[in-house]
């Protein structure tokens, strides 16, 4: 198959959260999808959800950084789709698929890995959500925003840098705790 | 704690290199001999990956979901707008089974309910329960008629020939107590007071006799708002209290006003159980001194906040006192908003009393609170 220059550089572009990339290649493989979940007992908004959750699957992949596609874009998306609807459709017991496309890859491994990080991103959302403010803002503003702690400090209220310190350290060891909890109960 | 924290703070520092050479030898000395250092190190790093890896995904998700409406608008991709018949009708398919079945076992379940509750209701507790309605003491109204039959011996003599017809004062003979639910002069009450009333007026804290007519009343939940239609009616001002959706807790500290007698009269007391007589739900119980003409008056917590109206009281259990729960004064009022007539009647959501001191409180509630009186 012909590494495709442009669906490299799309690729590319979808590792570095290109909006241009993104939208590109939701275009392009967006109603294929659509047609796959609405031909098989799902509506519109199962298709926007299943869809995009094949797209993580592609830009965690590419995000990994050694990753090489060995197929078109297209036959990757809608082969994660396919699997990820089944699997919804297996908690209902419905088997059969009804589908058009016909390009097709094993995507076993691939989901594995994204369930495992799809369960870690839930375990987060759900730690964050239950850390409360100001711990949750305090922490995004250190980890992900950046923000050096002098800014911080001043922006929360707190009287000087070290204050400010301490209490994220606080927040931090709370957010693990609550983090890890899961963790362990779902590795059980 | 504040170990671990320097022990996380230095962890931190290494995992993102901004240790200085020697701190860093030391550090790795450090976590070789000690595994529980070398663990948190090792966790740390992880915890740390798994937060990047949230903010990246969440991130996109975001991204995904704006291309999702911009591609949708353009008609770009499929928007799902035009699945809206085919949804129902696939819907309809997949479910109407299900939803048959649904509706059957409703049907049962509310027949037998209906028929249950039918059996076990207990009908109107008549005898135990005692309406606090009151039975006006004449004498003033006596005074004023021996008033009248003197003006009228003095018109007789003035005027031997003409028979002199006057409008007969009305002998008010039984009432209770009202409540500002809108300062406009909506009053709320119990219906059980203004019964088969022929004339309504309500008495102010000066004492000032206001006509008012009911315009709306339910009786089987025992409420009633009058609207003062007396031209004298001036309005003292935006009500403080606030009329609570639910109800209160057991225990809760409560005081009423009312007109038991000619003047207010402040009573206090406790939320004791948060059904009413024979389990109603409609009412809670309350420990609080009541009397004939007790009845509509309002019941607040410290907060100034109405969680009833005091309602009735057990004849055969002392110290028994109902009051209708508050939200069904919000439904009475809901109804009435319906007629497009009363769509403006509104009352506060919010009280102004929460704070302040019992005497404060009752000092401003006083000018909200009527003595209703019925011919």
């Amino acid at each position: 198959m012909k590494a495709d220059n442009n669906e490299k550089a799309l690729l590319q572009g979808l590792s570095k959260n290109d909006k241009k990339a993104v939208e590109s290649i939701y275009k392009d493989n967006y109603n294929i999808v659509q047609a796959l979940i609405i031909n098989n007992n799902g509506t519109a908004d199962d298709a926007k959800d299943v869809f995009q959750e094949a797209m993580i699957v592609l830009y965690e992949k590419v995000q990994s950084g050694s990753f090489e596609l060995n197929c078109q874009i297209k036959t990757f998306i809608y082969s994660v789709s396919r699997r990820i609807w089944l699997k919804k459709l297996m908690h209902q017991n419905r088997f059969n698929l009804v589908e058009g496309h016909a390009d097709m890859i094993s995507v076993d491994d691939e989901m594995e890995d994204h369930e495992k990080r799809n369960n870690e991103y839930g375990m987060m959302e759900k730690a964050m959500n239950n850390l409360g403010e100001p711990c949750k803002s305090l922490l995004e503003a250190f980890y992900i925003q950046k923000r050096n702690m002098q800014d911080i400090a001043a922006g929360f209220g707190y009287t000087n840098a070290e204050n400010a310190k301490n209490q994220k350290y606080k927040c931090l060891v709370r957010l693990k705790r609550l983090f890890f909890s899961q963790y362990k109960n779902e590795s059980l | 704690m504040i170990e671990d924290i320097k022990i996380l703070e230095a962890v931190e520092r290494y995992i993102t290199g901004e240790m200085t050479p020697d701190e860093r030898v030391f550090f790795e000395g450090l976590r070789k001999s000690n595994p529980e250092i070398d663990q948190t190190v090792v966790e740390h790093t992880f915890f740390l990956q798994q937060m990047n890896r949230f903010d990246e995904v969440k991130n996109f998700k975001n991204l995904l979901n704006e291309n999702h409406i911009h591609l949708a608008e353009k008609g770009l991709i499929n928007s799902p707008r035009l699945k809206g018949k085919a949804k129902v009708i696939y819907l309809y398919n997949r479910y109407k089974r299900v939803a048959a079945i649904a509706a059957s076992i409703a049907g049962i379940t509310a027949l037998t309910m209906s028929a249950l509750v039918w059996s076990f209701s207990p009908g109107k507790p008549t005898q135990e329960v005692q309406a606090l309605r009151r039975e006006l003491k004449q004498s003033i109204s006596k005074l004023e008629n021996k008033n009248h039959e003197l003006n009228q011996k003095i018109d007789n003599v003035k005027d031997q020939a003409q028979e002199v017809i006057q409008t007969p004062a009305i002998n008010y003979k039984s009432g209770g107590t009202g409540f500002l639910l809108d300062s406009k002069g909506y009053i709320v009450t119990n219906q059980h007071v203004i019964e088969d009333a022929r004339h309504i007026a309500v008495q102010d804290n000066n004492g000032v006799d206001l006509n008012a007519e009911v315009i709306y009343s339910d009786a089987q939940r025992d409420i009633a708002i009058l609207k003062i239609t007396d031209k004298r009616y001036k309005s003292p001002g935006s009500i403080p209290y606030s009329i609570k959706g639910y109800g209160g807790d057991i225990a809760e500290p409560i005081y009423t006003l009312g007109y038991p007698r000619n003047d207010i009269v402040y009573g206090e007391g406790y939320l004791s159980a948060k059904t009413g007589y024979n389990g109603d739900t409609l009412s809670c119980q309350i420990t609080v001194p009541a009397n004939r003409g007790n009845s509509g008056s309002p019941i607040l917590n410290k907060n100034g906040e109405i969680i009833g109206i005091l309602s009735a009281k057990q004849n055969t259990a002392e110290g028994a006192v109902f009051a209708i729960h508050s939200k069904y004064i919000l439904n009475a009022l809901n109804e009435l908003q319906k007629d497009t007539a009363f769509k403006n009647v509104k009352t506060p959501s919010s009280t102004v009393l929460k704070g302040s001191d019992r005497m404060q409180q009752v000092k401003k509630i006083s000018n909200f609170v009527f003595m209703v009186k019925v011919d």
